[in-house]
């Protein structure tokens, strides 16, 4: 969190019928900070957002903005505008009317607008755009004129609604650097949900995993793709090797030894000897031309996919079983059966509970 | 393209295979039209242009029916009449059916709204005729609006509610109270729910969120439902004939009476073509103000 | 994202005030109408004596509105018979096809849907008098199919879309001629559309009063004579008629919405 909280979300429950869309979350937004919910469909995401939003009422649980509490608000009240994923621009109103139907609820005068929206626009890369029809505007067009709407209102907060989904992939690359840029110029906090966890990686300063209506894993995009808490967050921010096994001794403090199928790996964390764990290895950590701290043994390809920058390769050993995924470099001359001998770093191990 | 190419490919065959097709098929239907309504429309406007001599039998091409038409100034009343109670209708049912419509649409839960609009619009499957005839019973003086105005002393003796233009309106937005409901409900209800949500969003109360947002939106809803009415309710005969009593005629009924007592078909050709004519303004007016509220 | 908003209480009960007003005046003469054709004394109008079967008797009895009925059951069912086959083509041809001037064709075809029934009406009556025929029921059957073809036409359309004409694609590619494709696989698949359109032409036709009314003299159909009874003045004998074409009209519309309901699954 960057700067003292902002928005807080306290012990949010909401329940629909007997189906529980958010149980018990919790999380603390700095004021320039870039929130990412990340999770699959029926993760709840959608439904913290609209809850923050104020569209959903929770059924417990508090939401702060800016120190007001303001749980029983409406959207209208709320400190907050939303990008809808599909924008949901006027389409009987011009480009400027659209931006600026805010600013003439709140009564701002009719030159005053015109020079905020112009600003607006020129914000987003759409000036002059002011007399165009929402029908003649492409994809990318109208997703920055609904960014250009709820912005030209100074909310303490965006939020956006899965707004990259309908946009092709260069252009959502595109996309993600300009709404990073904007978060940065306006020096606002935005909340983005999506399902990509690339996206998330590339905008957030902040992931909030979410799954079947809580937070698994919170934290900037480095640490919960490295150092993921829980075993969803690790499977759903990317591959990995996992090694199950048992603690066996506490080698020295925050050192545990863990007997697995490759044999003893040492890794940081705090458990009793005999608990069940996991050890998860990220791909891109699996040395495959030896010389790594750690021998994880030899193992031979079943299968490998070309990607563009590297190889991804499926390797396997038997007895005991272990499955590992790497990546070879593009260049590497590679034959299904061929045998590698792995290694790692002994940082790169990361200890998951079972 | 080949140049000088002068043998058909056999993709331009294909092609006008399918052209062959395509015609055949929808000939018939065009045929229909052509033979049956745009042919006999055609006749009529000949017939409006030769008015019928002394000896009764329709002369050489004159506009002289159209003249005496306008001239005759009991033709031109009921011409009057005809637009004034389309209008009077057309305002009424529109005023009255949005809110209707409105509350299908909004209050009620989607499961039960398809079941409220077909209760809705179920008087709808009686004839003309006989749903005028119900409104000349429940007007009459000793009808059911009478019984129970005078059972509740309001009133102390019955009151003549029926033969009057006022009847004759009623009956109208009776029907057109549902017609224009089905409109504006089928256009109210693909209204992406997201526009009023963002407008909510940027600070817009309840009513501002209607005014700006709704209400411009069903335009076309109201707009269908408007011209039709105009069409249906101006050319409608059974209505003031069975409740507009004999002051007050509407167009149609003298086109009636031009037909079975006047047997002068010329003279009722005028006035149904007048009757047209005034729908096709009334069309052009309502494009001319579509466009314009659009922007 | 989907969040119902909350609604002022007030505004809901004057919402729900006003439309329970909108649907008493709605059914008011309906009301009546049925209500008195049970009268069993000789005024449709209150006090109601007790409910009797008497004048529903009477109507099945009378004999112009015994030929009335069957004058308009011919005339309903060979106008829809015609109208959705006409339109059917028309939509088929349209959809699947191009050709020139396609664009002023469907105009043409649904153009009658922007006229009123008097210009219809008027036309034939002015073309029969001056072709030497005399009015008939022949004519009116034309008329209809004017009026109720471009319904069937619309509804049909909207039957043939991308869904449709993959799976006829698929038949093409499996070897059916245009013939066995319309006649196994387009018919078949839109049948409920059919129906539900040749019932709306029906009903519509059923209960049509102006053409019918400028085009026939002596064989009349049931609207007509309905029309032709109130110069009598008013009586139960009406209202039992009127309650019983009303009748018929639902029963139709209910098949329709049965059929279309169960197409939407």
């Amino acid at each position: 969190m960057t700067g003292e909280a902002h928005l807080v979300v306290e012990g949010v429950r909401k329940v629909y019928g007997d189906v529980v869309a958010l149980d018990d979350v919790s999380l603390a937004v700095g004021a320039r900070d870039y929130v990412v919910l990340l999770g699959p469909s029926g993760s709840g995401k959608t439904t913290l957002l609209s809850v923050i939003g104020g569209f959903t009422f929770p059924s417990a649980g508090r939401i702060t903005i800016a120190g007001r509490e303001v749980t029983a608000l409406g959207p209208a009240v709320r400190p907050t505008t939303t990008v809808f994923q599909d924008y949901a621009l006027f389409p009987h109103m011009t480009v400027a009317s659209n931006v600026g139907f805010g600013l003439s609820i709140r009564r701002v005068a009719a030159a005053e607008q015109r020079r905020r929206v112009a600003a607006a626009l020129e914000m987003v890369g759409l000036a002059g755009f002011d007399k165009r029809g929402i029908h003649e505007l492409s994809g990318g067009q109208r997703q920055r004129v609904a960014l250009a709407r709820a912005l030209v209102v100074e909310p303490q907060i965006l939020l956006l609604d899965e707004p990259l989904g309908a946009l092709d992939l260069n252009l959502r690359r595109q996309m993600q650097d300009e709404l990073l840029d904007l978060q940065r110029r306006t020096g606002r906090s935005f909340v983005h949900v999506t399902h990509d966890q690339e996206e998330a990686m590339a905008l957030a300063s902040l992931i909030v995993v979410m799954n079947k209506g809580r937070i698994e894993d919170m934290g900037p995009p480095q640490r919960v793709y490295a150092r993921p808490a829980t075993r969803f967050t690790a499977t759903f921010m990317g591959e990995s090797t996992q090694f199950d096994g048992r603690v066996v001794e506490r080698a020295s403090a925050q050192c545990l030894l863990v007997e697995t199928a490759v044999g003893q790996l040492p890794v940081t964390g705090d458990l009793a000897p005999g608990s069940q764990v996991t050890i998860i290895l990220r791909p891109e950590n699996i040395r495959a031309e030896g010389g790594g701290e750690i021998a994880l043994g030899e193992a031979r390809v079943r299968e490998a996919v070309f990607q563009g920058a590297h190889y991804r390769v499926l390797a396997s050993r038997q007895d005991p079983a272990q499955d590992f995924v790497l990546r070879l470099p593009p260049q590497a001359a590679i034959e299904a059966g061929m045998a590698l001998k792995l290694s790692c770093s002994a940082g790169d191990l990361v200890l998951l509970q079972r | 393209m080949r140049a000088g190419a002068s043998t058909p490919t056999a993709e331009s065959r294909a092609q006008a295979r399918a052209r062959l097709a395509g015609l055949g098929f929808a000939l018939p239907a065009v045929a229909w039209i052509v033979l049956f309504f745009a042919a006999p429309i055609a006749i009529m406007a000949a017939y409006s242009l030769m008015p019928l001599g002394p000896d009764g039998r329709p002369g050489p091409l004159s506009f002289g029916a159209y003249e005496s038409f306008f001239a005759e100034s009991a033709f031109t009343q009921a011409l009057w009449n005809s637009v004034v109670t389309t209008v009077v209708v057309v305002v009424a049912s529109t005023l009255l059916a949005y809110p209707f419509a409105y509350g299908i649409a909004r209050l009620l839960p989607k499961r039960w709204q398809r079941l409220a609009l077909a209760f809705a619009i179920l008087p709808f499957w009686t004839s003309y005729v006989v749903r005028s005839y119900a409104w000349l019973l429940a007007l009459s003086p000793v009808g059911f609006i009478n019984h129970a105005l005078l059972g509740l002393h309001i009133i102390d003796h019955a009151i003549l509610f029926a033969y009057n233009p006022q009847a004759t309106e009623l009956g109208f937005v009776h029907f057109f109270i549902m017609l224009n409901a089905l409109t504006i409900y089928a256009n109210l209800v693909q209204i992406n729910p997201h526009y009023a949500m963002a407008a909510r969003d940027l600070g817009a109360s309840a009513w501002r969120c209607f005014l700006s947002i709704t209400l411009p939106l069903s335009i076309p809803g109201i707009a269908v439902g408007a011209f039709l009415t105009i069409v249906l309710c101006i050319g409608d005969f059974v209505t003031p004939q069975i409740l507009g009593g004999f002051r007050g005629l509407l167009l149609p009924q003298v086109v009636m009476m031009q037909i079975q007592r006047q047997l002068n078909l010329p003279m009722a050709s005028v006035m149904s073509l007048v009757l047209t004519l005034v729908v096709a303004l009334a069309y052009l007016a309502m494009q001319r103000w579509l466009k314009m509220a659009r922007l | 994202m989907t969040g119902r908003m909350r609604w002022p209480g007030a505004g809901t009960a004057l919402g729900a005030f006003y439309m329970a007003l909108c649907y008493g005046f709605i059914f008011l003469p309906v009301i009546v109408l049925v209500l008195f054709s049970f009268q069993s004394g000789d005024l449709p109008a209150p006090p109601f004596n007790g409910p009797s079967l008497r004048w529903y008797l009477a109507a099945f009895a009378d004999g112009r509105l015994v030929d009335g009925f069957t004058n308009s059951l011919m005339v309903g069912a060979t106008s829809s018979a015609l109208s959705v086959l006409l339109g059917f083509f028309a939509a088929y041809g349209i959809a699947r096809y191009e050709f020139p001037f396609k664009r002023a064709i469907q105009a043409i075809v649904i153009l009658p849907l922007a006229v009123s029934y008097l210009l219809i009406g008027m036309g034939l009556l002015v073309s029969a008098s001056w072709l030497g025929f005399s009015p008939s029921l022949g004519t009116v059957v034309i008329g209809h199919v004017v009026v109720n073809m471009p319904l069937a036409f619309v509804i049909c359309i909207a039957q043939l879309g991308e869904h449709q004409r993959r799976v006829e694609a698929a038949a093409r590619d499996l070897g059916a001629s245009t013939f066995r494709v319309l006649l196994s696989i387009t018919a078949p698949m839109i049948a409920p559309a059919l129906i539900a359109a040749f019932c709306l032409c029906f009903t519509l036709s059923w209960d049509e009063t102006l053409i019918a009314l400028l085009n026939t003299r002596f064989d009349v159909t049931l609207p007509v004579v309905i029309l032709s009874l109130l110069r009598g003045g008013v009586s139960p004998l009406t209202n039992a008629a009127g309650s019983f074409i009303f009748l018929c009209s639902i029963l139709l519309m209910v098949v329709v919405e049965l059929l279309l309901l169960r197409q939407r699954r």
